[in-house]
């Protein structure tokens, strides 16, 4: 959920309006007729040389554009041209990729998935999809093994590498040094992540530290729901078991980091912010809370809502322990015209390169290990967050994440132990076991066909 | 396509009545006449029908459909019959009366009060102002405002924290309101959006009927002495009646139809209407089950759940007017 919410973060605009609707129900009725034109208007346009169009749709500020990735590609191959279509909002993207792949049509040679939605994809899509395990340049071995697992189709499917992992949200914690000066504990950022190095249960116990001496209207994290991703997201089993089944209400995994997230609410440590609201962006710029869990994308987020007055307060520090929030993949639906060369494309935008390229110009952490070993992120600093070692610190983060069990319908359970469950506890004062019974009602619900 | 035995034609000076001697060709064209007096208008108005079938009746027809099955998004070729099971369902499914509820509550919260401001406004937009077309322009600006902005916008007022309505209410001496986990106070804030956005364009309706009420009306009741206000509730009023009328029928499929306002007030969540759905309207529920929990069917029933519910709506409104113009 938190990926697509940092894709509405960025750009929280409009909805997908009745114009749009009519704009596409326009294209779909033009689009038959006016295909083989436009192909042979872009032959007019490169001097009759044959030149290939590969579309790539993406949702939100997906950064593969503007990190000058296309604009590369196509001076090293003058027979192809790359267009991109985004959608600002990943829960406006998704039900239409799906709609699409039902069809077969209305599809883009390469098509973003969220990471929340790539297990229903695997388990539902993979034989609509090329298995790019086999595609030119690609190498399972530059990939972390956790994400080529989650890109990859159950064996029962067929077993097919279906997406190739683009960025992931491998999290530290970012702190405030000054809040944490005023309240008598250590500031640098190798002593602060020893606090609480190992176990999450010592973080709550920091943030009790933190109340007993920071005074009133000061919290430690700026929500309970954050906390409680950043636990789910460190555990290997979460929502489903291994054979599919969904487990969340059984398993303690889940129901630890709900307590414990909910203790943070009930202890008075939480600032009761819900995330990506207005009020949270507020929040950081009036420096209410001391730390908020932050996933290698979430600095430049951060660094934009703090403004240039947090420059030098906020640094960055290892998670208890490593965890991931966030990241997306690249697939290729078989019915495009150009699979093939776009199999290449989405092999080579992904390649630990590229990826490093992506890190350096917008912040999204490879899932490439390969490419940690590059310059560009073994020695990338954070000036805004006292110089932090981003790049060795997410690195140790990503390498340590569990190989997750994904399911198709995780993104709906989360989002439901967070907005319902973990909302009621945090902003309306419900006891954890409320909360809890409240999540689960609603996830019943949202999982009964 | 020229007729030409109807060129050739005896006399063309005297006008051919049906009938009359002539040629097959006059008969003919006086068919033809006739079947273009006949026809032509639906050949004009055929446009309308033939999208109207394409995007309204067949997409009402095939979520009915839709409706009889279990789908899924991941997979909408694929439908099991399931009967009316999505329909029957939703008699214990509290999520969908939650739903309701707040749908009905925020329709009146929003409905009511937006009517009678604009009916007030339209009254004093009535006056012989001076820049009136200005006014006229500044009450439809809200309308022209997307709802994603407007919305925002409101979320910025109504926070929690820093919003300047709890700024205003502290100044005031009343503690700060949680605007968004309130039942009630969400319902209100969202309320305040709707009104904000639509009452401008109801009071342009009420003042276009306004300026058709006859002056002597109100030459005559002021000569009988009534005061601005009893014009204005024994005048213009009545007058209005089948405005009003109308703009309560647009507002009830407005308010139904709710959905933007409540979906951008959640911030991040999406369609979850608040932690407690405490603002989850039925569009916002229904947009929940299609598209986020992606159960196609599901979905499509409460949309023709929704449309029954207007047309339930509709038929009791059209009873109490023909009662009311019985009498």
């Amino acid at each position: 959920m938190r990926a697509s919410a940092r894709a509405h973060a960025k750009v929280r605009r409009t909805l997908v309006s009745a114009g749009a609707s009519a704009a596409t129900a326009a294209l779909l009725l033009t689009g038959c007729s006016s295909d083989p034109a436009e192909t042979s208007k872009q032959g007019g346009q490169s001097g009759g040389k044959d030149q290939t169009t590969l579309t790539v749709g993406v949702f939100g500020a997906f950064g593969l554009q503007e990190a000058g990735l296309y604009d590369e590609y196509m001076a090293q191959n003058p027979g192809i041209r790359i267009e991109q279509t985004s959608i600002e909002r990943n829960e406006n993207y998704y039900p239409q990729l799906l709609t699409h792949l039902g069809t077969g049509s209305g599809l883009a040679d390469i098509q973003a998935v969220e990471v929340n939605n790539i297990a229903e994809i695997t388990a539902t899509q993979a034989d609509k999809l090329v298995d790019l395990a086999k595609a030119p340049g690609v190498d399972k071995a530059a990939y972390l093994p956790w994400k080529w697992a989650q890109g990859t189709a159950p064996a029962a499917k067929g077993g097919a590498t279906v997406g190739l992992g683009t960025d992931i949200g491998p999290q530290g914690i970012c702190y405030r040094k000054d809040l944490f000066e005023a309240a008598g504990l250590p500031t640098d950022r190798a002593a602060v992540g020893a606090l609480w190095a190992g176990d999450w249960n010592k973080y709550l116990e920091t943030g009790k530290a933190y109340k007993a001496k920071a005074g009133e209207g000061k919290a430690f994290v700026d929500s309970a729901s954050g906390v409680m991703a950043a636990v789910t997201g460190s555990s290997a089993q979460r929502f489903y078991d291994e054979q599919g089944k969904v487990v969340y209400k059984t398993n303690p995994a889940v129901r630890g980091a709900f307590d414990l997230a909910a203790s943070f609410a009930t202890e008075g440590l939480s600032a009761k912010h819900q995330q990506f609201t207005p009020a949270w962006d507020q929040g950081f710029s009036n420096g209410t809370f001391a730390t908020v869990s932050c996933p290698a994308w979430m600095l430049g987020y951060i660094q934009d809502k703090a403004g240039p007055a947090g420059k030098d307060k906020w640094d960055v520090a290892q998670a208890p322990k490593p965890s991931n929030w966030g990241g997306s993949f690249l697939v290729v639906p078989k019915a495009g015209k150009h699979a093939e060369e776009a199999a290449k494309l989405a092999a080579w935008l992904t390649a630990p390169a590229q990826q490093a390229r992506l890190f350096e110009k917008r912040g999204s952490f490879p899932s490439a290990s390969a490419a940690y070993r590059l310059p560009a992120v073994s020695g990338a600093k954070h000036d805004y967050f006292g110089g932090a070692p981003i790049g060795e610190i997410f690195a140790r983060a990503a390498e340590g994440v569990p190989v997750a069990v994904v399911g198709p319908k995780d993104l709906v359970i989360a989002q439901n132990l967070a907005d319902i469950g973990m909302l009621q506890v945090d902003q309306k004062g419900r006891s954890p076991q409320e909360g809890w019974e409240a999540a689960v009602k609603a996830i019943d619900n949202a999982l009964d066909q | 396509m020229t007729d030409e035995t109807a060129l050739l034609s005896p006399s063309p000076a005297r006008p051919v009545r049906e009938g009359e001697g002539g040629g097959r060709g006059q008969v003919w064209r006086s068919r033809r006449y006739r079947w273009d007096l006949r026809f032509s208008p639906y050949a004009f108005v055929a446009p309308f029908f033939l999208f109207f079938a394409a995007f309204g009746l067949f997409p009402l027809l095939y979520t009915g459909w839709a409706a009889l099955h279990q789908v899924e998004l991941t997979d909408p070729d694929s439908m099991t019959w399931v009967g009316l099971k999505n329909f029957t369902r939703l008699w214990d499914d509290e999520f969908f009366w939650n739903a309701l509820r707040n749908t009905v509550t925020i329709g009146l919260l929003s409905t009511v009060p937006q009517l009678l401001i604009a009916l007030g406004l339209a009254h004093l937009l009535n006056y012989r102002l001076r820049g009136s077309a200005f006014f006229r322009v500044a009450v439809l600006t809200p309308y022209a405002t997307s709802v994603a902005a407007a919305t925002l916008v409101f979320v910025l007022l109504f926070g929690r924290d820093y919003g300047m309505v709890n700024w205003a209410l502290s100044g005031l001496g009343f503690g700060p309101v949680d605007w968004q986990n309130g039942p009630l106070a969400s319902q209100v804030a969202v309320s305040t959006i709707v009104v904000w956005r639509w009452t401008g364009y109801n009071a342009l309706i009420y003042l276009a009927a306004m300026q058709a009420v006859p002056g002597e009306l109100y030459e005559s009741a002021e000569l009988d002495g009534a005061s601005r206000w009893r014009q204005f509730v024994h005048v213009t009023v009545p007058s209005l009646r089948p405005t009003i009328f109308f703009t309560c029928v647009v507002s009830t499929i407005g308010a139904t139809q709710l959905f933007g306002e409540p979906l951008l007030f959640n911030g991040g969540a999406g369609a979850t209407g608040g932690s407690d759905h405490q603002f989850q309207t039925l569009g916002l529920y229904l947009y929940e089950q299609g598209w986020v929990n992606l159960h196609l069917g599901r979905a499509s029933a409460i949309a023709w759940a929704m449309f029954l519910i207007l047309l339930l709506i509709a038929g009791a409104a059209r009873l109490l007017r023909g009662r009311g113009e019985a009498r």
